[in-house]
């Protein structure tokens, strides 16, 4: 019953949007977001697949329960609301007292106004993602890891394989499958990025950080467009469509046993 | 030791360094929530800060327990995340086990909707979704909080790949025995999809009790918000109390840090369903 309605939505979504496609594409601030949203979308996706892929490779020699804590350790900012955590990064990011500057400081650089700086702010935002994130594809990377039979690594080995062409050899060929899941869906989730925004920053300073998923929120709920806000919602549908299509064919492809 | 030997014990300590440093820089924030939280409000303006607090104190959570609306949203979170959880489990085993088990016109092309409507972000729905909702009368209700988060597609497909590999002998032998489809379900089913209930219900209950865009937009009134749109509330009230804000924080995110080592086993199953076969 819900999928009838779910469907109904989507169609009817296309239907109002139409009229508000031209009004959209001449919006200076949507094209500001659209513009942030890809910006830190390609910031966060590939510093946590980088990330997720460094933690995997070296956890994966150790004895299970090590496995099991770094694992633990990596996914606990995951249970920790994207309200909480940007709270807590607001007081991290803190120019006067936070706990960012004093380290800055300790090590002797200038600290700085992180999220009230229009160039600082977006990277700020990118840091906190790579920081507290990534950990869900660590854990995804670790089992498709754990499922690769040892002896693909040891003849790799045994032929005088340095690590590093086992690494981009073996391991990455192997995983491409799972990279590209988890490509797809670190992608889909930062696209939407809601909360840090909402707590942090309200898109300032100087709409140097709104983001679509912002805007889409302020445009529904605060200003009563929902047309309009449903056209970004189906412009952001039809992006998200076409990386994903993008990934699979780029990634899709050649994926090897 | 031999050299080769001695060079692997390096390499295993600088990726215990390299692991730990990654860790560390994910666990310190959480650290520094607690810390801030258990400080009198007067040292977290101070610099530089007290990384290792001297004289803890509990002030900062009485303070937040002095606002009546504090237990309010606590309930409401409580409620709407034990709902969720309990009709999630409940209609996923049921359409899972349909999907898997049972022959029905197009249920092939049904399972397919499931599995492509779970690549709709959830952004894309929010608008249409709330004028139903709003259509409903069901604006600044448990229901309007409830209802949308109840049909999930994850969770029909976690139970569906689960209930593929349960043998259909033993739910034949059930109807020969005479069971009713109700009785095969609870009888049967049921138990049998435990292992994976458990997956799902675990993993609803913490994303529903974390849910923020939802909750902020549905309800209206101070009183129907959940912990984390109330925590957003007081963010926005009382911008510069730190240890107080933190406090809140803590307060929200402790059982949910508690699930999880309780549960961690389940969580780091959970995250592969989907994605590994």
């Amino acid at each position: 019953m819900y999928l009838s309605l779910f469907d109904y939505n989507v169609f009817s979504q296309r239907f109002i949007g139409f009229e508000n496609f031209a009004t959209l594409f001449s919006d200076w601030l949507f094209l500001k977001a659209l513009g942030n949203t890809f910006l830190y979308t390609f910031g966060v996706v590939p510093l946590w697949l980088g990330k997720a892929l460094i933690v995997t490779v070296l956890l994966h020699p150790f004895r299970n329960s090590i496995k099991t804590f770094y694992k633990a350790l990596f996914y606990l900012p995951h249970v920790t609301s994207s309200v909480i955590v940007s709270m807590i990064w607001l007081w991290v990011y803190n120019p006067n007292y936070g706990l960012l500057n004093y380290f800055v400081k300790s090590v002797g650089l200038a600290p700085a106004i992180w999220l009230g700086n229009k160039f600082l702010a977006m990277p700020a935002l990118i840091f906190m993602q790579f920081i507290m994130g990534g950990g869900s594809t660590i854990v995804l990377l670790s089992a498709a890891m754990a499922s690769i039979p040892d002896y693909y690594f040891e003849a790799a080995r045994l032929e005088g394989a340095s690590s590093w062409k086992v690494f981009t050899k073996v391991t990455i060929p192997l995983l491409k499958p799972t990279i590209l899941y988890a490509l797809i869906m670190g992608t889909i989730a930062n696209f939407q990025t809601f909360s840090n925004v909402y707590i942090m920053t309200r898109g300032g300073p100087e709409f140097s950080t709104i983001s679509i998923g912002y805007l889409v929120y302020t445009t529904a709920f605060r200003e009563y467009n929902l047309g309009l806000a449903s056209a970004m919602s189906m412009v952001m549908f039809g992006i998200l469509a076409l990386l994903g299509f993008l990934q699979f064919k780029w990634l899709g492809s050649n994926v090897e046993y | 030791m031999t050299p080769w030997k001695a060079k692997q014990k390096v390499k295993m300590v600088l990726s215990l360094a390299v692991l730990t440093l990654f860790g560390l820089l994910a666990f310190i924030p959480l650290y520094w929530m607690v810390i801030t939280a258990i400080k009198p409000a007067s040292l977290t303006l101070r610099f530089p800060p007290e990384l290792f607090p001297k004289n803890p104190t509990l002030a900062n959570f009485q303070e937040l327990f002095q606002r009546p609306l504090i237990l309010r949203w606590t309930f409401n979170s409580g409620v709407v995340a034990v709902s969720v959880t309990f009709l999630q489990l409940l209609l996923c085993t049921m359409a899972g086990y349909s999907l898997a088990k049972k022959r029905f016109p197009l249920s092939q092309l049904l399972f397919f909707v499931y599995i492509a409507s779970m690549m709709i972000p959830k952004q894309v729905t929010l608008v249409p979704l709330y004028i139903l909702v709003s259509k409903f009368g069901m604006i600044n209700t448990y229901w309007g909080l409830i209802l949308p988060s109840v049909a999930a597609p994850f969770g029909v497909f976690l139970m569906r790949q689960f209930l593929v590999t349960v043998p259909t002998e033993i739910i034949e032998a059930a109807k020969i025995d005479g069971a009713s489809e109700w009785r095969t379900f609870y009888k049967i089913i049921v138990p049998i999809s435990l292992p994976a209930m458990a997956v799902l219900g675990i993993f609803t209950f913490v994303a529903e009790w974390n849910d923020f865009l939802w909750p902020l937009i549905v309800t209206n009134t101070q009183q129907m918000k959940t912990l984390q749109a109330g925590l957003a509330l007081l963010q926005e009230e009382v911008p510069m109390q730190y240890a107080f804000l933190m406090s809140g924080a803590t307060y929200a995110a402790v059982p949910m840090i508690i699930i999880f080592f309780a549960f961690s086993k389940y969580f780091l199953k959970g995250v592969t369903v989907g994605a590994i076969k």
